[in-house]
């Protein structure tokens, strides 16, 4: 294997691992805290609501936005590092 | 001036500015028309984006549904929103790295066969052409609303405009339109949401007063929603919902959903390069958060609003009498999407949950069944009535409402007609065609599409109502599952993604059809669709997730049964998941 295919690999690999961890976020925000996860943090109140009930209307897509840009940036940094950007 | 003119103004001077824009928009190449020419920014792309997406379900439909559903309904936020962290991970950098056109194209080549093809082709115009009457019809009923036209005219106008951007301009005029488009709605929606937010809240943003305190009465506004809503009967809005594995399942179909929809996915291949896809991806998901944020606080608020004015001393004094209701509620009388039958005859307005838990206490106050059925579409369309804004803001909400209608309507046809001259025609029946004469082609599929998406609104089939379920059912079961593992499998085969594609596009059909009647037929259910019937208690609308994950159980073991795809397919894999194009595919 030549060193740019190792290079590429761990590229790829890396990619894995970070979309990996941030559906783990993804889902834990979403279906996690926002369904069923609800009971168990509903001692935990928020302007009228529980905190899953702000999870569900609010906090998620607050989530999914803080996610969405983490992964562009963390990518395009990525690239940059294996020198595989265009 | 009379709120007549008011809103031509409006919806007229918003439509003068789409066509201003589609003639300078004009597409001279198929790549223009397809992909915009690949050089629309990011943010551009991100607005575009939110239009394209943001339907008439997203504008008008969505508060009502959270009003009634309350905490149930976080689903369709959640959903519609999760899907845009998929997108920007699993699909849009690679399929724009890959640089073709259509969802079909990448479908047909990675996995090396026409029959794929065409499968991807007969989803993505089921799921599209489905989904756009929708659209159609919504431009109808704001029209007639609006401008005082019927229902037939309103659409014929609403065709007439789409066509003259659609097909003039494809993809590049498309896109500077539904940014125009955008900025329309955004508008639209968030200033009558800002007023109402203050009379309730004191608080200026509504997403923020949606957990502030309800000013009049000193407690959460939430609180005393769930208050108002128990002394009539209702479940608590923010009640716990006990069939989780259904909420979950319904939500995860939504998004895989949301991020296998064909118009969707064609407008990150716009962008200059695949970095800008990410950012693109990040900035949509922003430009549609700032109405999603602002939704369920229209939502919960509306709702209050509604029980006030109906309950003015409050939900355990008599209701308002029929005669002295509000102007608003007479103008939205007269469409009949606000109802209202004096069932025990005492000239006012009983408006509760006529459920047996309740019954007892109903009789009790000589009420003899509910007497107000309300649309939650009006929810969007009435609230600047409602808070008693000044007529302009009514000519902003027809404008606005129209533009999410149209907007979504004219990604859709180019979806459509993309897959037709450039899948079908281009593809498979003539591929030597020039650029210009696939050009043409293009054209004549879309004056085609937009022609039968008039008629199929004009007469909607009995089952408009369900064909969300079906666009979305067959987004997350059939293209979804392909297009991520033609990315991140190099093993699954041709053999193995049609037989995936089939088995998650059927078994979904199937699971629909069981429930809402074959092929939409009334009558033909073979259950009635109730929660009892369900398997497993799961809904017909969250089947969606289950027939993906059918595609992807089939499409892996029939892969590995047969032989892997050959080497220049594993390149081609290889390239799309590097940006800067070199990979294993140039192995030095």
């Amino acid at each position: 294997m030549s060193d740019h295919s190792i290079n590429a690999e761990k590229y790829w690999q890396a990619n894995l691992r970070l979309i990996l961890g941030s559906l783990v976020v993804w889902a834990l925000a979403s279906y996690g805290c926002a369904i069923l996860l609800r009971p168990m943090l509903s001692g935990i109140m928020i302007g009228g609501a529980d905190l899953g009930f702000w999870f569900a209307q609010q906090g998620s897509i607050l989530v999914f936005i803080v996610l969405t840009f983490f992964y562009a940036w963390r990518m395009n940094k990525l690239d940059e590092e294996f020198g595989l950007q265009e | 001036m009379d709120q007549f003119t008011i809103n031509l103004l409006f919806v007229g001077g918003s439509f003068a500015l789409y066509f201003g824009i589609a003639f300078w928009a004009r597409a001279g190449s198929t790549k223009e028309f397809y992909v915009a020419g690949g050089g629309v920014h990011p943010v551009l792309n991100g607005m575009a984006t939110a239009a394209d997406w943001m339907s008439a379900a997203s504008f008008i439909s969505m508060a009502g549904l959270i009003a009634a559903g309350g905490y149930a309904n976080s689903t369709y936020l959640m959903g519609w929103t999760g899907g845009y962290v998929l997108l920007a991970m699993l699909l849009a950098p690679y399929l724009r790295k890959f640089g073709k056109f259509t969802v079909p194209d990448f479908i047909g080549d990675r996995f090396y066969s026409s029959t794929a093809r065409l499968v991807a082709v007969a989803c993505l115009i089921i799921a599209s052409v489905t989904y756009v009457i929708g659209q159609m019809t919504g431009a109808g009923v704001a029209f007639s609303r609006f401008l005082e036209v019927d229902n037939n005219t309103g659409l014929l106008i609403a065709a007439v405009v789409v066509f003259f951007y659609a097909v003039l301009g494809g993809m590049k005029g498309i896109t500077y339109t539904q940014v125009a488009q955008y900025v329309v709605l955004i508008i639209a929606y968030t200033i009558p949401a800002v007023f109402i937010s203050l009379q309730l809240t004191d608080t200026f943003i509504p997403a923020i007063g949606l957990f502030s305190n309800h000013t009049e009465s000193g407690i959460p506004l939430l609180q005393k929603l769930d208050e108002v809503v128990r002394e009539l009967g209702f479940r608590d809005y923010t009640a716990d919902v006990d069939n989780k594995l259904n909420m979950v399942l319904f939500t995860l179909s939504l998004m895989i959903g949301t991020a296998g929809l064909p118009h969707v996915i064609i407008r990150f291949f716009t962008v200059p390069k695949v970095a800008d896809a990410r950012w693109s991806a990040g900035w949509a998901l922003v430009f549609i958060a700032l109405l999603y944020l602002t939704a369920p606080a229209v939502a919960s608020m509306a709702r209050l609003n509604l029980l006030t004015t109906i309950y003015p001393s409050g939900p355990t004094a008599a209701p308002i009498e029929y005669a002295e209701r509000p102007d608003w509620v007479q103008t939205w009388e007269t469409t009949g999407l606000i109802k209202f039958d004096d069932k025990n005859g005492d000239g006012r307005v009983q408006f509760y949950n006529d459920v047996p838990a309740f019954k007892d206490e109903a009789t009790a106050r000589g009420w003899a069944g509910n007497e107000l059925t309300v649309n939650g579409d009006i929810l969007v369309l009435a609230n600047p009535e409602i808070a008693n804004l000044p007529g302009w803001v009514v000519g902003l909400i027809a404008a606005g409402g129209l533009a999410a209608a149209l907007s979504t309507a004219a990604g859709l046809l180019l979806a459509i007609s993309s897959a037709i001259s450039h899948d079908l025609i281009k593809g498979s029946i003539n591929p030597n065609i020039s650029d210009k004469g696939e050009l043409r082609v293009a054209r004549v599929s879309m004056f085609v599409a937009i022609a039968l998406a008039t008629y199929l609104g004009m007469n909607p089939p009995g089952f408009a109502a369900q064909v969300v379920a079906l666009a979305f059912g067959i987004a997350a079961a059939s293209i979804f599952p392909a297009l991520m593992m033609g990315i991140f499998s190099k093993r699954v085969n041709s053999t193995g993604a049609v037989a995936g594609m089939l088995a998650g596009l059927i078994s979904t059909l199937v699971y629909i059809f069981l429930f809402l009647g074959w092929f939409f037929i009334p009558g033909t259910a073979s259950f009635a669709n109730t929660p009892d019937n369900w398997w497993f208690g799961i809904s017909p609308l969250s089947f969606g997730a289950i027939g993906a994950v059918i595609n992807f159980v089939v499409a892996f073991t029939v892969s590995s049964m047969t032989a892997p795809p050959p080497k220049e397919i594993q390149d081609l894999v290889e390239s799309v998941r590097y940006p800067q194009g070199a990979g294993g595919a140039v192995d030095h």
